[in-house]
């Protein structure tokens, strides 16, 4: 017995320097480089760093990563580009179910799904990739870019996302996310934050979408109670292409022209934000408008603070069925920012908690409608709008940043 | 007889613990025993004890039908054959031991004909699980072999094997590979990063060409996840409960797992759960269907399945209406939606997108994603009655 304890020591010991065993597993561009580049993330054992040669790679199968603790490196966005052109099966072109792993520096195009997917994935990075189906707004482009669901501590960070049928950037079902310094356009939402909590998404650009950043909540999900969401200093301009999403996909609501869209979440900030030339709408705060059959859903947005963001020309050209709804009430140019104004009846006839309000601060000159529509109807209750921003000036507490392991933060 | 013969054979060889190097036929030569060449006490024991290793040894070896150390072992064996499965490989014929098993309603996949075995270490045994699959301990094995016979409407003619899949159950948990059946059919050989396999085939008088996939480590996973665990499927007691001709008369599988010592704790056929064949025009539809979708799209979508995250639960137990489907909106469907609005549209199957995707080859909106290049359009059909008829 007396040898257990160093032993045990010894195997401690090692477990706290995994670098001392990383390797790097080079995949090289040429022959055979498809069935090499699977194999490399089967076998890739902890702490290796799988790295991806310059070159074009023409994939056939999805490529999926198990493995904790691992970094997958192209040699640059511009220079590892992964090609799903041909793919016969799997859901999306890589897929990642492990913990602790960079993804960094490779594009990937075309998938007949969706781009970049990890599911389950605690402490997970995107970084410097490009995720782009090259053909432009398609309806038969899949949906999601990159898209972490169900994953925790999730960074993305530079990024570019084009062409993507539903969200280019996508965080579904997750917490403590920061999507920053990206790019999304010509996808039909930019980004979307959907049934996730305490995200930070800033400093990114995000224009010819369909809809800019989307914070969505939906029922008859597993997660649910999207909140502690902050959205400021992003560039949501001109986001003007029409809504290719296929039929039935709840982005199809999305409006061509749409800034930033909040709907039925939590503690949302908008703050800082550069808005130019979207024709809809700048800012819609809105309820869920389906018919759902979830006891566990809110369907109303909770508590948003909208202030300091700087609002251009918008407005102008009112899209699609949500355009019209609005517009027949707002008028045209649609104002800034807009809210359906749907309340919980009884909260109608009685009070909202103060933290459930919506709060506008804006800078003088700055045009906003509450359309006070009934529960999900979408019809007008009252005759008149409320444009009086003024009555909705206040705050909520703010929130603090979003800190993630794999960023310097705990 | 009331045990089939498979278990007559003696209990595996401890390994040899790490340190000990083998047998005492190959210690090498010592100081201790060079002292006492020539006689003694201390040589005759060890002589003894040398005969008494190798008759054990002689004894025991060629009983040893299954190789216990490659189940085990970290890395699989290149080769299917060392696994030691099957007295005759390429006639699938398994070896003592090796049991062989079939299940009420099963994956379509490409119409390829599928044989399955299970091993569990003599003198143990699996445990029984109401609702999902039997828990097994570590040495034990499950096999399946896909094939395509030569005309798909003669299944036992003219087969050829295409690959055999293994899930090892190991110390730390179930270890899934597949091996590929080589040219000459005679062994199979391991394929981490799976395969495409051009099969030939007829299919109604036509030929068929199946550009055949064999999945990949992490592929197996894809499908065999419960919470992000490697977990067998098929051995479930709703699947398993049905009559198997095994070669000395017909019986109720989960009977003769019991009997044969590889399942512990299962009631009587008669109280165990169990689904109908989907093929059984004669069993209730919404069963068949639910059959169906239980074994062709519960691994990932069920609640502790890699489609969590869809909040579309097809497994058979599940009893929320809105996680079957039933007027339920697509989430992350994309193009898969297919332009329809509900997964289930009661009485409208043209406006449901689960049947769009499972009529689809399409990469990106054909579901399951793996595991199938062809449609079933007798199971189209079945899902189409179903859904046309609820209200």
């Amino acid at each position: 017995m007396y040898i257990a304890q160093p032993a045990l020591a010894l195997a401690a010991l090692l477990a706290l320097i995994p670098a001392a065993n990383a390797a790097d597993i080079l995949v090289e561009a040429g022959e055979g480089a498809p069935e090499r580049l699977i194999e490399a993330l089967i076998s890739v054992e902890k702490g290796d760093t799988v790295k991806i040669g310059p070159g074009r790679f023409e994939l056939t199968e999805g490529l999926s990563l198990d493995v904790d603790d691992v970094k997958v490196q192209g040699a640059g966005a511009g220079q590892t580009v992964l090609s799903f052109a041909g793919q016969t099966g799997s859901g999306e072109g890589l897929l990642v179910t492990s913990d602790r792993v960079v993804l960094e520096d490779f594009a990937v195009e075309n998938t007949k799904g969706d781009g970049v997917k990890s599911k389950g994935s605690d402490t997970i990075t995107f970084r410097n990739l490009s995720v782009v189906w090259t053909g432009g707004p398609k309806e038969t482009n899949g949906a999601y870019g990159v898209y972490p669901v169900s994953s925790k501590n999730v960074l993305i960070d530079g990024v570019f996302v084009s062409g993507a049928s539903d969200a280019g950037i996508y965080v579904g079902q997750s917490e403590n996310i920061i999507v920053r310094n990206s790019r999304a356009e010509y996808n039909v939402a930019g980004i979307e934050i959907e049934n996730s909590k305490i995200a930070d998404v800033t400093k990114n650009t995000v224009t010819h979408n369909t809809g800019g950043i989307l914070v969505f909540d939906l029922p008859n999900l597993p997660v649910q109670g999207g909140r502690d969401i902050r959205v400021f200093d992003n560039d949501v301009i001109e986001n003007d292409t029409a809504n290719f999403a296929p039929k039935g996909n709840i982005v199809g609501i999305v409006p061509k022209g749409m800034g930033i869209m909040v709907m039925a979440n939590r503690n949302v900030h908008v703050f800082g934000n550069r808005l130019d030339k979207n024709g809809t709408t700048h800012v819609l705060i809105a309820a869920y408008p389906n018919e759902y059959e979830d006891d566990n859903y809110t369907f109303v947005p909770r508590g948003v603070f909208v202030h300091g963001n700087t609002y251009g020309e918008g407005g102008g050209a009112p899209d699609g069925e949500v355009g019209k709804i609005i517009s027949d009430v707002s008028g045209t140019p649609v104002p800034d920012i807009v809210w359906d104004g749907v309340t919980r009846i009884p909260e109608y006839f009685s009070w909202v908690a103060d933290e459930d309000k919506v709060y506008i601060d804006e800078a003088d000159g700055t045009t906003f409608a509450n359309l006070k529509m009934i529960s999900q109807m979408l019809l007008p209750w009252s005759t008149a709008p409320d444009t009086d921003i003024a009555g909705y000036k206040g705050s909520l507490p703010e929130l603090p940043p979003v800190k993630l392991p794999q960023d310097g933060g705990a | 007889m009331t045990r089939p013969d498979y278990r007559l054979i003696p209990p595996p060889r401890t390994p040899p613990l790490k340190g000990e190097g083998g047998t005492a036929t190959s210690t090498p030569p010592s100081p201790l025993r060079g002292g006492v060449r020539g006689g003694g006490e201390l040589d005759r024991l060890a002589r003894w004890l040398a005969a008494c290793v190798i008759i054990l040894l002689t004894l025991a070896t060629p009983a040893y039908a299954v190789n216990a150390e490659a189940i085990l072992a970290e890395k699989p064996p290149k080769l299917l054959s060392e696994f030691g499965f099957f007295a005759d490989g390429p006639k699938q014929k398994p070896a003592d031991g090796v049991m062989p098993y079939d299940l009420n309603t099963a994956l379509f996949s490409d119409r390829a004909e599928k044989f399955r075995f299970v091993f569990v270490p003599a003198g143990q045994s699996s445990t029984y699980v109401a609702d999902e699959a039997f828990e097994f301990p570590a040495g034990s094995a499950l096999i399946k072999t896909f094939a395509f016979p030569a005309d798909l409407s003669k299944s036992d003619e003219n087969i050829r094997l295409i690959e055999t899949r293994v899930m090892l159950r190991r110390e730390s948990g179930w270890f899934a590979v597949a091996y590929v059946w080589n040219a000459d059919q005679t062994d199979a050989e391991l394929k981490i990063a799976g395969a495409k396999v051009a099969v030939e085939t007829i299919l109604d008088g036509h030929p068929l060409t199946i550009n055949y996939a064999v999945p990949n480590r992490n592929q197996c996973k894809g499908c065999h996840d419960f919470n992000g665990e490697i977990t067998p499927l098929g051995p479930k007691a709703r699947n398993l409960n049905k009559t198997y001709a095994y070669a000395d008369g017909e019986a109720n599988q989960l009977a003769r797992w019991t009997s044969a010592g590889i399942l512990s704790g299962a009631p009587g056929p008669a109280a165990a759960p169990k689904v109908p064949d989907w093929h059984d025009a004669a069993a209730p539809i919404e069963a068949r269907a639910r059959a169906w979708l239980d074994v062709n799209c519960a691994h990932c979508h069920r609640r502790e399945g890699p489609a969590s995250n869809s909040g579309l639960f097809l497994n058979f137990t599940e009893q929320n209406p809105v996680a079957l489907g039933v007027g339920k909106r697509p989430v992350a469907a994309g193009r898969g939606a297919g332009d329809r609005a509900f997964d289930i549209d009661p009485g409208n199957p043209d406006n449901s997108i689960l049947l769009y995707r499972v009529e689809s080859t399409e990469p990106g909106v054909m579901m399951p994603e793996l595991g199938r290049t062809l449609a079933d359009p007798a199971a189209v059909d079945l899902l189409r009655a179903w859904i046309a008829r609820m209200r």
